[in-house]
């Protein structure tokens, strides 16, 4: 544990990625595969439970061999164990679906240079036990794949029309391309960064607002 | 870890054994992984081609794979012949051939539009098309498998071989949007005139590959169906996005076209020689 930071509960570690840390809305890491993907909400899903996946098992191996690891040679120990992680699932998503692996394409391989797991296995694993590294994977990685959703339902909706393959719209539906086309994935991101921007700078303003008011009156 | 850096190195020793070390476990992750899921996916993969197979060819019940060779055609579980050019065989449940299904590639808007189509022996024409994998614009290309006015052409788009049996009569051919006239050209989408094009050259490429070393032993395939019963029934019910096929609506029901069946018979002769 860092000194100085407060030491969390295991709840709150595992909240940490879902909410407060989120990688996609608060730490914009890994837009690679969320702009790629991001097309339909089974993509998003997908992708995010493989990252998920990756980002638990690779956390857990660092934590477990935290210890002996030297640290000239951290990061190429730390990207041997993603990448084998990363070969694990793309194995195992072949022999889930294929149809998956085929939409998914190459950001399967590429998991291994999204830059949550290696921030993860650095920033956390190699300082924690593996209790807390795996709760915090968990929740990195469910807020990874809630951001990722976030963005698939929505270019889903608008661009296809539909939820999950299920049509919402009825037949009369003129589907809004872009939003399923690579700039579509900008406009979606960006308005949630914003919308999550927005909320945020209103809880900062209405923290700050009290002790302003006070001052004005001394 | 801030003290750390100020301590002299780690001796080498101890990095490689670490290095070693994890080498180890991965390697061994990464086999239990691909031992473990490797009859999975096989087998999905199979079913991937099978559903890929009934779709382009209704009725269809199980499928054979075969290579064509100069010398004739073979089972594909024989091995991979030189120059052989693959294809399936559909049957239906009472083992007789259903139609010929193959793949083609062509490239498209984005990269290489990799497509099977199905072909009837009897007729001589392909009577549909599915596409395997694809990565061209969504709403653009892939209108190439929704557009019900182009996936009218491949309801029966003539393929018959010229008198000698070594090229198409006539090379399958797309055309500006609007302009088909003859059987063997494909009216091109407009707005989709690249994906169309690299249908029609998938085609028309594997076809002028395939049918000069399939049709002269199309007999055999009748004879003697490998009696290999699909474990898969046929399913209607299309993927999660990866393999999109083209509906046939009409292909089966079409009747028999007299300049095709015509084309059949003059074929009858020279099949005869060419698979001595």
């Amino acid at each position: 544990m860092i000194p100085g930071q407060k030491q969390l509960t295991n709840m709150e570690e595992l909240l940490e990625g879902i909410w407060k840390q989120n990688p996609v809305f608060v730490m914009v890491l890994g837009m690679c595969p969320v702009l790629a993907v991001s097309v339909s909400a089974m993509n998003a899903i997908s992708m995010g439970l493989a990252t998920t996946f990756v980002l638990v098992g690779s956390t857990l191996l660092v934590s477990l061999l935290r210890s002996v690891i030297p640290k000239e040679v951290r990061i190429a120990t730390y990207i041997v164990i993603i990448a084998t992680f990363v070969t694990v699932v793309d194995y195992l998503i072949q022999a889930i679906s294929l149809a998956v692996y085929d939409a998914l394409g190459a950001f399967i391989q590429l998991i291994v240079v999204n830059c949550i797991i290696l921030g993860r296995a650095e920033a956390h694993a190699s300082k924690n036990p593996p209790l807390r590294s795996v709760l915090n994977a968990l929740g990195m990685g469910a807020g990874f794949t809630l951001g990722l959703f976030a963005l698939g339902a929505v270019r889903e909706i608008l661009g296809a029309g539909k939820l999950f393959g299920v049509a919402l719209f009825g037949p009369d539906f003129q589907p809004w391309v872009v939003m399923v086309l690579p700039p579509g994935g900008f406009f979606v991101l960006g308005s949630w960064l914003l919308l999550f921007n927005w909320l945020n700078s209103r809880k900062t303003d209405a923290a700050q607002a009290k002790p302003v008011e006070g001052h004005a009156h001394v | 870890m801030t003290e750390a850096t100020l301590q002299p190195a780690t001796p080498s020793a101890a990095m490689i054994r670490t290095l070693g070390l994890v080498a180890t476990v991965c390697g061994v992750l990464i086999v239990t992984a691909y031992e473990g899921t490797l009859d999975a996916v096989n087998a999905n993969k199979k079913l991937a081609l099978e559903r890929a197979v009934f779709k382009v060819i209704p009725g269809a019940a199980k499928v054979d794979e075969y290579f064509a060779t100069p010398a004739g055609i073979q089972p594909a579980a024989t091995g991979t012949p030189e120059g052989g050019v693959k294809f399936y065989a559909a049957y239906d449940q009472a083992g007789t051939l259903k139609g010929i299904a193959a793949e083609g590639a062509g490239k498209g808007y984005a990269d290489t539009v990799r497509i099977l189509y199905a072909y009837d022996p009897a007729r001589q024409v392909v009577t549909g098309f599915g596409v395997v994998a694809m990565r061209e614009t969504p709403g653009i290309g892939d209108k190439i498998y929704t557009d019900p006015a182009f996936l009218k052409n491949f309801e029966a788009l003539d393929v018959k071989l010229s008198a000698d049996l070594k090229s198409l009569a006539n090379a399958v051919k797309v055309v500006k949007h609007g302009s088909k006239q003859n059987a063997w050209e494909i009216d091109a989408i407009a707005g989709a005139t690249v994906t169309s094009k690299a249908v029609g050259r998938g085609i028309n490429d594997s076809a002028q590959k395939l049918l000069p070393l399939l049709v002269p032993n199309l007999e055999k395939l009748n004879a003697a169906p490998q009696s290999r019963v699909s474990a898969f029934p046929p399913i209607a019910k299309g993927g999660e996005g990866g393999f999109e096929a083209a509906p046939t609506p009409s292909s089966t029901q079409n009747p028999p076209q007299p300049p095709f069946t015509k084309g059949g018979s003059d074929l009858a002769s020279p099949r005869q020689e060419a698979s001595s």
